[in-house]
């Protein structure tokens, strides 16, 4: 089998999951009771945060965790709109958000928020200036994604940071659940940004599990009331076994970055030059740094994105249309359509996303089959 | 910017004259103490600068540490090149260095010493040599001999060529240890850790002292003072933490004394278990994070009933300080989070509902009365536990190598 869908979902990493069995059997303590059995919970909590926070260079009570990305997407719009609902109703996002941001800014203008949605280029990338034209005194919090999940397009982080400088009461949120560990640290916690989401099951550690960062003195409003977990800010007994898991999937993932953007990068290319000889093939992420190296999005033209999905799949290789979370409505791609690229041609998109288990044969596999579809979907259309 | 050593400026120590050397040795003592996590790292205190020898260890937390350790006035990361460096080694460490710094419309400027006056080139040569380097090599970079932004020194010694362009305050105050010695009443709470710090930032030795009171105060309380005790060997090294049973004296106090003068008499035997503890120790001075009018204990007229049992200096670093600033310290010495976990302390327990914020001398004599204070004493001074506390230890978090395999 050969998996090309990472961007919907990884394994877990071995090692991860060994500690998860580990924590479950023998820190099941609530790490909320005052006993030494709670305790040692607790400690092995504040050394998880701690873990992650030391590796991500930020200070261990910047790290807030989650259930996940959606989670942590919904939190910051939602709790932000909570706290600065006094100093204004308008929000700005862009048009290729994930729809963890996009219907969270969307629930809000039920609330009587006004959301304004960036335009793309023919990138998928927002430009800076759209953005401080867009701001007015109300504007209360700006939302844009790292790496876009559709076509890998990784958005202008630190034009953006500069605009938004100039504005220091704005909350910036980055979604930054498609760029843990992909070369691109600095731009992610750039020296504006307020909060960023993580998912932990995109970097190889179980679902359920997510965090997010909150830069010290930044305030937002809970959504989850109640016991008073994370400092009050996130209430619910924490799920350790999935944080201890996520903090050592942190570390594998980091630990790994290099090589792993080597490999995938050279699959990425591998794959990029065979199929673009092709005439009735359209790739739209492209090869330079404006893209991500691991998501590679491209039609074949007269071809159902889902018919070349279960194709693919009948041969072992596992690939999606454009995003796992819209591609079961039958919907095209938000993206796509954005970046202008014509309905006829957004229909035949897939998706090939790569994570840290991939290895370079597996491109030529991967070409070879592409070969073979090719032609028998060329005798269809 | 791969570094090969940290170069440090004495603080206030050079003005103190013959009293230098000891000052000098003292502070490579602490800083060697507080670099021991550190693998492979020589500390060099030298009569005009500490030199710490990175030997490929990372730059940065080495720097963040010593930025804690009092008596340094300012130091520099430095780059080492051999003595026969040539000046187009120099000129491209010159770059990196310049580079790694530089921010649009900045100036700079070349400052070379030559001691090895073997050396081929002069001062003038060097100057001109990689100021122009940088010139050429930097877009938009202008030279300024007055209040440059950027200040690249090049020292040219017999042990080699030194470039270093960065310098960073230190902590300032007096190396730990050579103000004399003193003892801490460290109860776990805000303001004790904070005393300390600031016994310490005159270069006074402080050891520990925590009244212990199982099952009434949790191991964990303890734990959290040893912790507490950990965090502050970051300014001068390794303290000694000193644990007093104190269960027995407490349970006394409370089954006999009238209520209103339980926490009077209670502070003065914590009070004078201190002292004996402090000449016992030959130290010459207690310290408390006691700040005026706080509390109860911490009236002017408490603190004259307290007071009256020893005639040891009781040396309040926090007396006029207000909570917020107290906090603010405690914050900057990053021993607020650890001060604010809910364990109960000596302090709280057995806390009358009205403690009297003027206790009267004579009534507290008669009380006192009521318990055998000698032998109380005697029995806790005979039960002491020393622990010596070195940077980086964990207490509250003692499982973190079973931890580490899960992480």
């Amino acid at each position: 089998m050969i998996y090309f869908d990472n961007s919907a979902t990884t394994k877990v990493d071995n090692d991860v999951l060994n500690t998860y069995q580990k924590v479950s059997e023998n820190y099941w303590g609530n790490p909320s009771s005052l006993h030494n059995f709670g305790e040692k919970s607790f400690n092995l909590l504040q050394q998880s945060r701690k873990q992650i926070a030391d590796i991500l260079g930020v200070a261990p009570a910047e790290i807030y965790f989650t259930s996940g990305g959606t989670e942590g997407d919904n939190w910051v719009i939602k709790g932000t709109a909570m706290a600065k609902r006094e100093f204004g109703k308008h929000i700005i996002t862009t048009q290729i958000e994930h729809a963890a941001v996009k219907n969270s800014a969307a629930a809000l203008e039920d609330l009587g928020f006004d959301v304004t949605y960036l335009p793309v280029d023919e990138e998928g990338r927002v430009s800076a200036k759209d953005l401080e034209a867009a701001i007015r005194p109300d504007t209360i919090l700006v939302s844009i994604m790292a790496v876009n999940n559709e076509v890998g397009s990784i958005q202008p982080l630190a034009e953006i940071a500069e605009v938004l400088k100039k504005y220091p009461k704005i909350h910036f949120h980055v979604d930054a659940v498609q760029g843990m560990a992909k070369g691109i640290h600095d731009l992610i916690f750039n020296d504006r940004v307020d909060f960023i989401t993580f998912s932990g099951h995109k970097f190889h550690a179980p679902r359920g599990i997510g965090f997010i960062y909150g830069k010290n003195g930044r305030k937002i409003n809970p959504l989850m009331d109640g016991g008073g977990q994370e400092r009050g800010q996130r209430s619910g007994t924490e799920n350790l076994p999935a944080i201890v898991g996520m903090a050592k999937a942190v570390r594998i993932v980091k630990d790994h970055e290099n090589e792993s953007i080597v490999t995938e990068q050279a699959i990425r290319e591998k794959i990029y030059h065979h199929i673009i000889k092709l005439d009735k093939v359209r790739i739209f992420s492209k090869l330079n740094d404006h893209f991500a190296h691991h998501i590679l999005c491209f039609a074949i033209l007269g071809v159902k994105g889902e018919t070349i999905v279960h194709a693919f799949e009948k041969e072992g290789i596992y690939i999606s249309t454009t995003s796992a979370c819209s591609s079961k409505k039958g919907v095209t791609s938000g993206t796509l359509n954005s970046m202008g690229v014509p309905q006829s041609e957004a229909k035949s998109a897939v998706r090939i996303s790569l994570g840290d288990h991939n290895q370079l044969a597996e491109a030529d596999k991967f070409n070879q089959v592409f070969d073979k579809l090719y032609d028998q979907f060329k005798k269809l259309s | 910017m791969k570094y090969s050593e940290i170069m440090v400026r004495y603080g206030e120590l050079s003005t103190k004259g013959k009293n230098r050397r000891d000052f000098i040795r003292q502070l490579g003592k602490n800083v060697r103490d507080v670099l021991t996590e550190f693998e492979g790292i020589e500390v060099l205190a030298q009569r005009d600068r500490l030199h710490v020898i990175l030997n490929g260890n990372d730059a940065t937390p080495v720097m963040d540490a010593i930025g804690k350790v009092f008596g340094i006035e300012t130091y520099s990361p430095v780059v080492r090149l051999s003595k026969d460096a040539t000046l187009e080694d120099i000129q491209k460490t010159a770059l990196e260095m310049i580079n790694e710094q530089y921010e649009e419309g900045q100036t700079f400027k070349i400052t070379t010493k030559r001691q090895n006056k073997d050396y081929p080139l002069n001062t003038y040569g060097v100057d001109n040599g990689v100021g122009g380097y940088v010139l050429d090599n930097i877009e938009g970079i202008n030279a300024q001999m007055k209040q440059p932004d950027i200040d690249l020194r090049v020292d040219v010694r017999l042990t080699g060529i030194y470039l270093s362009s960065l310098t960073i305050q230190g902590a300032l105050g007096l190396p730990v240890g050579t103000g004399g010695r003193g003892t801490m009443m460290l109860s776990g709470g805000i303001d004790s850790p904070v005393a300390a710090y600031m016994a310490m930032k005159r270069g006074v030795k402080v050891d520990m002292i925590h009244f212990f009171s199982p099952p009434y105060t949790s191991q964990q309380a303890l734990a959290k003072a040893k912790d507490l005790t950990a965090k502050l060997t970051a300014f001068g090294g390794t303290i000694d933490f000193i644990e007093v049973p104190f269960t027995k004296i407490q349970e006394d106090i409370k089954e006999k004394v009238p209520e209103g003068y339980l926490m009077t008499i209670q502070r003065r035997m914590m009070l004078r278990i201190a002292a004996a503890i402090t000449l016992d120790r030959h130290c010459n001075g207690v310290f408390t994070g006691e700040s005026l009018g706080q509390v109860a204990s911490q009236t002017i007229e408490s603190m004259r009933v307290i007071n009256e049992v020893t005639s040891l200096p009781v040396l309040r670093p926090l007396l006029s300080l207000d909570k917020t600033e107290i906090i603010k310290i405690a914050r900057k010495i990053d021993t607020y989070d650890l001060s604010i976990m809910p364990f109960e302390d000596c302090c709280t327990i057995f806390t009358p509902p009205s403690p009297k914020t003027k206790p009267d001398l004579d009534k507290t004599i008669k009380f006192e009365k009521n318990i055998d204070v000698e032998g109380l004493m005697k029995m806790a001074l005979e039960n002491l536990k020393v622990t010596k506390i070195h940077v980086g230890d964990d207490y509250l978090n003692a499982q973190k190598d079973v931890f580490a395999e899960l992480l």
